[in-house]
């Protein structure tokens, strides 16, 4: 069907994302939504008014070309699409299935004022997996190498986005990860059943042919300084190391048997296998009546594996409404759907053990919604004599995570925050150290995923144009 | 990198081996009181190792392990040549030091590994050093001549007295003390439950000190916080913030139920193992038959 000939007064309704019933999708780790065929794919890119002033492309924080790609979607050039995601966003399997699109790119869509937003994340999705399939991912042209050496401190989206970037460039990339494998939290905190490992080695593979090393089990500051880095020849730092540190509720009886930070209980699973215990030697605690305390992604994903190991019994405890869940909406539908119970308006006061240090159960007090504080969300307050105890033998505590200080200790001239945050400078990313520069979690706190990649990406641009204004690289200088 | 060589095994003492691996970052930043992790392979679980020496200019570290469940069973069957395939460090803080004049150490069993880099620097510093080192029995101490080429003197005993006095660690520290030594300062590495005793008799015997804590660990880099233990009843992160704390404020009665967190499924891994070795051992057989 020619442009022209499209009739765009008919407002169809969005394509539903095709998903596994949630019976059978709880006994085991496989990837709930499905995808979209070709053939959805088409019809829900002929939603799209190809306006003139997209405000889809503004909302994205990279920037897609998005009437662009599902223009080449409706015309059948999916190649052409492909390379149109890959101009400004190097992860787009992924973004497609983990960004907060309803409040980005679709939240903006001028179709979605009045209808159904175009479902532009779950079109991205459908690109990238296309070209996965059709073949490896074709490399852009690499120009001469530069002879500059880049390192990159974590292997997140940030540090993943940065290597791509300058490899691209010509420089000679090292990515240092402090875990045994890459990416940070897509391999250690989503889990499976959001963004299957496959799709995530797909893009480290993708980043690795484009020339970039990696360099595992290095924690830098610790078993390499960043003036060691420096003195071996590096001519550039991105510090990209991310938000990994738990917060406790600091409630009495935390330190019981039973009671996992959430990062703890995803690393277990995620990272070391222990769903699939004992073929794999970590192990996870078989538990009945799984608490998890919090309202973000995270929380939902640790409640979501929970229900996966053993079909156990799992109940959410958050202490405001469910308008105030800061979840993507899709997550919490799905943890509905698999039965999560939600406890909402109500916050942990004590975790019980018997004499065992043993959990048996969360006391918990009913909170009322207040007079709104600084972040304009209504401030919870507890309702005086309101507790009551939830029995359980596992709390995974999913209340949000700051910045490591490992690096930032090490590093006194580094400048950070009274959070424990890098302070950069905005427009190139540059941190208070000469040639060092920083984004993702680490300068933000815990935010997204492509909100680390625009931040790297911006990184990325300086540390070139850095680079290209120090003197040649001997190397290159006798060539 | 296809993982970390291990250049020379041997046996210290039943169940007690220790390896020579090459992890040159590791050996090159090392400092007493610091540990690694590894992992021994894709399936592998991560568990930490005091380093007990280094050879910085080979780039070796130096590990000791005793086996007490399924991984460190299973890195028995690692030898000379074997390579494992993580080892990440050094991780925690180095040990505080200082001249404190008259310095006593305690062991238990293993607990030996993460004092004798700790008597060096100790020693270094110009202290006395004084060290007690008990174990259950003769076949399962280790380490013993080379704390006596360290140390100004060095008292052992086991449980049944077939080496050194017969009795505890705590008995041998307490009649020390009785004979009207002045120890200035203590610190102490080994079964908690040894930890907990040796920690009261301090407390009795005004000695201030450290206790070196083993606490389960995943990641030791403070992003988990499996490693929690209590300190003065505040929660610390033993990976990052340890693992030595003042041994009169460790909450040990803690300390000891939360490592046993995982019993069951450590009996599992380890009857696991097991039953696939006779497999794998059977299927060698039937096959050397052929
Ligand atoms: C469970 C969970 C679910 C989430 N779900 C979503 C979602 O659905 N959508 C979304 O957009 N965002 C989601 N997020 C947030 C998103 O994952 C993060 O914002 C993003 O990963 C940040 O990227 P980063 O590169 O800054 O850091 P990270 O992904 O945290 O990576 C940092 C890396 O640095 C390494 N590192 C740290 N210190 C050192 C050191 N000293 N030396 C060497 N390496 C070091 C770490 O091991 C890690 O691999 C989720 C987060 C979590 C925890
Ligand atoms: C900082 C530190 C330094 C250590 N140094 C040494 C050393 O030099 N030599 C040595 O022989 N042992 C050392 N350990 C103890 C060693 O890590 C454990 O014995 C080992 O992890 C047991 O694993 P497993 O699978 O063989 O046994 P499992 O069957 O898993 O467990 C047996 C017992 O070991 C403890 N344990 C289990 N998993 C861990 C873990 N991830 N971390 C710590 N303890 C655990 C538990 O208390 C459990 O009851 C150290 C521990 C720590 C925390
Ligand atoms: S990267 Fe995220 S915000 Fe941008 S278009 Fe894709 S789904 Fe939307
Ligand atoms: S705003 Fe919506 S309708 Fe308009 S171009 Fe973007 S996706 Fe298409
Ligand atoms: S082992 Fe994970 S925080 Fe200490």
């Amino acid at each position: 069907m020619s442009e022209q000939k499209r009739n765009l007064k008919l407002h169809p309704p969005r394509v539903p994302m095709p998903e596994v019933a949630p019976e059978e999708r709880i006994k085991g780790f496989m990837e709930v939504p499905l995808g979209y065929t070709e053939e959805q794919a088409r019809l829900e890119a002929e939603r799209c008014l190809d306006c003139k002033n997209p405000k889809c492309v503004a909302g994205c924080p990279v920037n897609i070309d998005i009437p662009k790609f599902l223009k080449e979607i409706r015309e059948g050039r999916y190649e052409d699409a492909a390379r149109t995601l890959r101009e400004t966003n190097s992860l787009p399997a992924i973004c497609g299935r983990v960004c907060p699109q309803e409040e980005q790119c679709e939240a903006r869509c001028i179709e979605g004022i009045k209808h159904d937003p175009v479902a532009v994340g779950n079109l991205e999705r459908w690109v990238a997996d296309w070209e996965r399939e059709h073949g490896a991912i074709p490399l852009p042209e690499i120009p001469e190498p530069t002879g500059y050496k880049v390192a990159i401190v974590g292997s997140g989206p940030a540090g993943l986005t940065v290597a791509g970037d300058l490899a691209k460039l010509g420089h000679d990339v090292t990515v240092f990860e402090a875990l045994h494998r890459p990416a940070g939290v897509l391999a250690y905190g989503i889990p499976e059943f959001r963004l299957p490992r496959m799709i995530v080695n797909s893009e480290i593979d993708y980043i690795t042919r484009l020339g970039v090393k990696f360099v595992f089990n290095v924690v830098v500051g610790v078993t390499v300084t960043l003036d060691e880095l420096f003195a071996e020849g590096y001519h550039t730092i991105f510090i990209g190391t991310g938000a990994g540190l738990p917060k406790m509720m600091n409630v009495p009886g935390e330190n019981c048997v039973g009671v996992f930070s959430a990062n703890e209980f995803l690393t277990r699973v995620n990272l070391l296998g222990a769903s699939k215990f004992p073929e794999y030697d970590t192990p996870i605690l078989d538990s009945r009546h799984t608490v998890v305390v919090g309202g973000g992604n995270t929380a939902m994903d640790a409640a979501r594996i929970a229900k996966r190991l053993n079909g156990q019994k799992v109940s959410l405890v958050y202490r405001r409404s469910i308008d105030e869940l800061p979840a993507r909406k899709e997550e919490v539908h799905h943890a509905q759907a698999e039965g999560i119970e939600f406890n909402l308006l109500c916050n942990p006061t004590e975790v019980l053990g018997d004499e065992n240090h043993i959990i048996t159960g969360i006391r918990c007090v009913r909170m009322a919604l207040g007079e709104p504080d600084d972040s304009g969300r209504r401030r919870p307050e507890p309702i005086p004599g309101s507790e009551f105890v939830l029995d359980c033998d596992a709390v995974v505590v999913a209340i949000g995570n700051s910045p490591n200080p490992i690096l930032t200790k090490a590093t006194p001239d580094l400048e950070v925050t009274k959070w424990g945050t890098l302070k950069i400078d905005a427009d190139t990313g540059a941190t208070s150290k000469s040639g060092v520069y920083a984004g993702g979690d680490i300068v933000s706190g815990a935010a997204t995923v492509i909100l680390a990649m625009g931040a790297g990406r911006t990184a990325a641009a300086a540390m070139h144009r850095y680079m290209m204004g120090l003197p040649r690289p001997l190397r290159q200088m006798a060539s | 990198m296809d993982g970390y060589r291990i250049v020379r095994d041997r046996s210290l003492a039943e169940k007690i081996r220790e390896y020579w691996i090459e992890a040159p970052m590791v050996a090159k930043k090392h400092r007493a009181g610091q540990f690694v992790i590894i992992r021994l392979h894709e399936h592998g679980e991560r568990i930490p190792f005091t380093v007990v020496q280094t050879e910085a200019e080979k780039g070796l570290i130096r590990l000791i392990s005793q086996s007490v469940g399924k991984t460190t069973e299973e890195f028995t069957d690692y030898h000379t040549g074997d390579s494992i395939l993580d080892v990440v460090g050094p991780l925690g803080l180095a040990t505080h030091m200082e001249n404190w004049g008259e310095l006593v150490v305690v062991a238990g069993g293993v607990g030996a590994a993460p004092l004798l880099p700790i008597v060096k620097s100790a020693k270094g510093s110009g202290n006395q050093v004084h060290a007690i080192i008990g174990a259950r029995s003769k076949n399962l101490m280790i380490l013993e001549d080379e704390f006596r080429e360290v140390c100004d003197e060095v008292r052992v005993c086991t449980d049944d007295g077939s080496h050194g006095s017969k009795g505890l660690v705590t008995d041998v520290l307490r009649s020390w003390a009785a004979e009207g030594k002045k120890f200035a300062f203590g610190i102490t590495a080994g079964p908690v439950i040894m930890m907990k005793a040796t920690a009261e008799a301090m407390r009795d015997l005004s000695i201030p000190g450290l206790a070196s804590l083993n606490p389960i660990m995943v990641d030791g880099t403070g992003m988990c916080g499996a490693c929690r233990v209590t300190v003065h009843g505040k929660t610390r992160f033993a990976c990052v913030e340890g693992p030595e704390f003042d041994a009169l404020g460790v909450d040990f009665h803690e300390l000891i139920l939360r490592n046993r967190a995982y019993r069951k499924q450590e009996m599992e891994a380890l009857d696991h193992y097991h039953s696939e070795g006779c497999r794998l051992l059977k299927a060698a057989q039937e096959l050397a038959h052929v």
